[in-house]
């Protein structure tokens, strides 16, 4: 058993060594200019753009900018508002959050960022859904 | 020959009208792939399995429609299916196919109608701990009954029910986003219903287990597997499980393509029916 999990492990090695997703991401120059990217494709989506009426957008770059880093584990503490506050009464929907998640792929895929690290990002933020949808 | 350059012409005109219609409306919010493609039944899901996924991107609020074709091609056999589907809210979705099977080898061609109703209960594909779980039905009516009633079965036309469950894991295994879904079925149909609905061996409806698994290679390329039990009631032929493999490519909202190697087991007394499966979605 031990041989087969060491096998298994040396077979995702090559997977898991290398680059980490905050490196594959851009670091916090790479995050800042795909967030840039997403709330620059959210500007132009009738669907959601109220959400964001009479906001200071260069704030929410920030806080999205260092939100992710921090989520993937890069030298950033996300300080702001839980996503249950932040969002309160805003009236998310799911098809809004899943809206804003295509902007966010668009945005990783015009960068180049590799599937893996897509998807580990991703996966580091869904959980958030729960917090930011009211249905 | 003829049925395949016609789905091939047909394939063509629809990605004409989609590209023109490019700036319209855009097909809904749900994300990509999340419509799963359209099953040789009418209703959404893999190739051969309903999943619980609903087809089209309708999200909440909204409205979508789907508009597929299928073509499947064994050894001695081969159908094809033109179908058709609405659904809203993420909520519901109605579908209809009509299925014509051709026996190429032993003569004739059988028809069938599929009017098909799908609701999610609760939970959701991607988000959440919970799978989504919906339920379904397949109202079938077999439009040539002759044959199947020669051969001992004992209605044309019956209603197949469901319960499906499918979730997502968008960093499973090689960080791919993985989907699975598993689906019961309550049915008494004899393949699929062509060949009618109980039989002279087993009369009444049962329980059959259906499965399928995908990986998104990247955000457009899938590629999976699917398992589908099937009943076994009448005495002429033995009827077996259905499989297939396949590759999905998911180029944009507005249209899917689903190709398949698929081996449908023996098939009305012949034996070993393998072949392909090809399949064509637009969604609106």
């Amino acid at each position: 058993m031990k041989t087969l999990l060491f096998s298994l492990l040396l077979l995702t090695a090559p997977l898991a060594a290398g680059e980490s997703v905050y490196q594959q991401l851009g670091e916090k120059e790479g995050i800042s200019a795909i967030v840039e990217e997403m709330l620059y494709r959210v500007g132009g989506d009738e669907r959601i753009v109220h959400h964001f009426d009479g906001v200071d957008i260069v704030h929410v770059h920030e806080q999205i900018t260092l939100q992710v880093c921090d989520v993937v584990g890069g030298p950033c503490e996300y300080k702001g508002e839980t996503m249950q506050v932040s969002h309160e009464g805003m009236g998310v929907t799911h098809a809004d959050f899943n809206a804003l998640v295509e902007h966010l792929i668009a945005a990783m895929e015009k960068h180049e960022v590799p599937v893996a690290a897509q998807n580990q990002l991703l996966a580091a933020l869904a959980p958030m859904y729960e917090d930011i949808v009211q249905e | 020959m003829k049925t395949k350059l016609s789905v091939a012409a047909c394939a063509c005109a629809m990605a004409v009208a989609l590209t023109s219609s490019v700036h319209a409306k855009t097909p809904g919010s749900k994300l990509l792939a999340t419509g799963g493609a359209s099953t040789i039944e009418g209703a959404g899901g893999g190739g051969i399995v309903p999943w619980a996924t609903l087809s089209s991107y309708a999200d909440t609020g909204e409205w979508g429609a789907t508009v597929n074709l299928s073509e499947v091609s064994v050894d001695d056999f081969r159908l094809s299916v033109k179908g058709i589907s609405a659904s809203w809210n993420n909520r519901i979705e109605v579908s209809y196919a009509r299925q014509t099977f051709d026996l190429s080898t032993i003569g004739g061609e059988l028809e069938q109608n599929i009017v098909g109703a799908k609701v999610r209960v609760v939970g959701d594909l991607v988000y959440g701990d919970l799978p989504q779980i919906s339920v379904g039905a397949q109202h079938k009516i077999n439009q040539s009954f002759a044959l199947p009633s020669a051969v001992g079965a004992l209605d044309d036309s019956d209603t197949d029910w469901y319960v499906s469950a499918a979730k997502a894991w968008l960093d499973g295994p090689f960080h791919r986003t993985w989907v699975a879904n598993v689906t019961a079925r309550n049915t008494r149909a004899n393949q699929l219903g062509l060949l009618g609905f109980g039989g002279d061996d087993e009369a009444d409806s049962r329980w059959v287990a259906e499965a399928s698994v995908a990986m998104f290679i990247n955000r457009y390329w899938a590629v999976g597997a699917e398992y589908r039990q099937k009943p076994d009631n009448l005495t002429f032929a033995e009827e077996q499980d259905w499989r297939d493999i396949f590759v999905a490519y998911f180029p944009s909202k507005r249209v899917s393509l689903v190709g398949a190697y698929t081996d449908l087991g023996s098939i009305a007394g012949l034996d070993n029916q393998s072949g392909w499966y090809l399949s064509v979605q637009a969604a609106f």
